[in-house]
């Protein structure tokens, strides 16, 4: 009898990934083609980042995706000079958050951009990046 | 139904590494608190263990703690919520009393961090958070407490000065506490100088010394009912309001960058329920894990508007002789934070305060005190208010 094959694609997201099986999988694979997606709830019309399998407020299941387009201000940010196991080559590196209005996005600043070039309510574009390994995430970048 | 009641507290000193094992470490705050109430290990009904399970190698620590505390076969369990943990087991024990299943619940909180490294630490805090969408990315407690700081110094014009104050002030109460873990007064020079340790940048705006300190420590409080309150105590402490509430857990899903709404929440429920306001409060214990956490506190908690909380601290309204003294025990910047004790260990601060037990910092007579206890960046918190009365 042949093996169920596991969609464990979350496994390729960021430096480190704690995810491996998600019902969102397919943002791994929109994120290997350079897409960044959320989900939207064909009921409610309510747009999520993160994207999620589920609507909390009607808990409907019937997600469609869409592609995150244009800038989001950016809310807030913090460059860390210590970090997490898993984390400390890649020091210093900058958390922070977008608001694009209908949801916002946490991930981190693409890393060539200084502290001093970052204030806040600042425009930005999230753009797919690739890292070692397979591995793919999203940075923050200036318009 | 009665009132509920505190009758014992119990707190072992924190520090950087206990030299012994959990079991040990929690028999220390039990003994304190059972001594404290009078009572014998026979007279509780039920424990409630706090720990936040991912610094532990023991699973399931509720049953080992109360073989060894000789608490058997009385019914235990474990709860869990972070950095609040402590509160939100007093929470557990006080519905178990008010809804008359048990007279006599302790509440055992504990954390013994100094097993594992302190980039392991951050990063398990750091998974305190949403592990699927943030943790990829690299996060930390500091990171996500100076994301707050970089929002309230935009949105309010917040300086690391009024953080530095805030330091400052638990050092001056630290030293003080024979419990705490760092026991040194600060002044701005520690922060100013050059090549200073806790000027340096932690994950920025914040420095190393806007951080509290991981530390090793146990909390004991034990509840009773009215009846049993009152037979068994000569001061004893009442429940008057409990406050909970949570927050998005990922950062994406919070609206503001400079004020916790799972505070300001749990705060307004905490006053409704005890039938008071910010202004009626006598002395407080707010969860400075980090320095901006206090100042957004003062805020979250009404005991300053909205942006007024660096006021609050430069004109030494939260010392002792203040309006409202805040942390006038050293704080967890001072105390250290081990934690799922903290919560406990706050509430210990404010019985001691309002029964006139604090020594070198009692407060003047006060009647109505309030704790604040954070877990996570404001994912969840628990506010509580105690009276004499
Ligand atoms: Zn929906």
């Amino acid at each position: 009898m042949a093996t169920l094959a596991v969609d464990n694609r979350f496994n390729e997201f960021g430096t480190m990934s704690f995810t491996s099986v998600t019902r969102v999988n397919d943002f791994i694979g929109y994120l290997q083609q350079g897409r960044i997606m959320g989900s939207r709830c064909k009921k409610c019309g309510i747009s999520f980042f993160p994207p999620r399998a589920d609507c909390c407020h009607s808990l409907d299941s019937d997600m469609e995706w869409f592609e995150v387009k244009g800038t989001g201000k950016l809310l807030s940010f913090s460059t860390l000079r210590f970090g997490p196991t898993g984390f400390t080559q890649g020091l210093p590196y900058t958390i922070a958050v977008l608001d694009y209005g209908d949801y916002k996005i946490f991930g981190r600043i693409e890393s060539s951009i200084s502290e001093a070039e970052l204030h806040i309510g600042m425009e930005m574009k999230t753009c797919p990046h690739r890292l070692t390994g397979g591995h793919v995430d999203y940075v923050f970048q200036k318009t | 139904m009665g009132k509920v009641g505190i009758i014992g507290v119990g707190q072992s000193r924190f520090v950087r590494a206990y030299p012994g094992s959990i079991r040990e470490m929690v028999f220390e705050s039990f003994k304190e608190a059972i001594g404290d109430a009078k009572i014998a290990g026979k007279d509780i009904d039920a424990t409630v263990v706090c720990s936040a399970p991912e610094y532990d190698r023991q699973r399931s620590p509720a049953g080992v703690l109360v073989e060894y505390l000789g608490l058997n076969p009385q019914p235990t369990f474990n709860v869990e919520t972070l950095c609040s943990s402590g509160t939100t087991g007093i929470r557990a024990a006080y519905s178990l009393v008010k809804s008359g299943l048990h007279d006599i619940v302790a509440v055992l909180g504990f954390q013994k961090t100094s097993e594992i490294t302190a980039a392991d630490s951050q990063e398990r805090m750091g998974r305190g958070a949403d592990i699927q969408w943030e943790s990829p990315f690299g996060t930390t407690m500091p990171a996500y407490f100076a994301m707050f700081a970089r929002g309230h110094m935009e949105k309010y014009g917040t300086t690391m000065e009024d953080m530095t104050r805030v330091r400052i002030k638990a050092s001056t109460y630290g030293v003080l506490n024979e419990k705490a873990m760092i026991r040194k007064v600060l002044t701005i020079n520690d922060f100013n100088a050059p090549a200073s340790r806790l000027g340096a940048i932690h994950s920025s705006p914040l420095r190393v010394g806007d951080c509290c300190k991981n530390a090793d420590g146990s909390s004991c409080i034990i509840l009773a009912n009215e009846e049993k309150s009152k037979a068994m105590s000569e001061k004893p402490v009442w429940i008057l309001g409990l406050g909970s509430a949570s927050a998005s857990v990922n950062m994406a899903g919070r609206e503001t960058f400079y004020s916790f709404h799972s505070a300001k929440e749990a705060a307004k429920k905490a006053y409704k329920m005890a039938g008071v306001q910010p202004g009626d409060i006598d002395v407080a214990e707010v969860h400075d894990g980090f320095t901006i956490a206090e100042i957004m506190a003062y805020e979250d908690l009404g005991f300053a508007r909205p942006g007024d909380g660096p006021g609050l601290i430069a004109s030494k309204e939260t010392y002792k002789e203040g309006k409202i003294p805040v942390n006038v025990d050293g704080g967890i910047l001072s105390k250290g934070h081990p934690i799922a004790a903290t919560g406990g260990s706050q509430v210990r601060a404010i019985v001691l305060q309002l029964r006139g037990e604090s020594g070198d910092f009692q407060v003047k007579d006060p009647a109505l005190g309030l704790v604040h206890n954070v877990g996570g960046a404001g994912l969840y918190t628990n506010v509580i208010i105690l009276g004499r009365e």
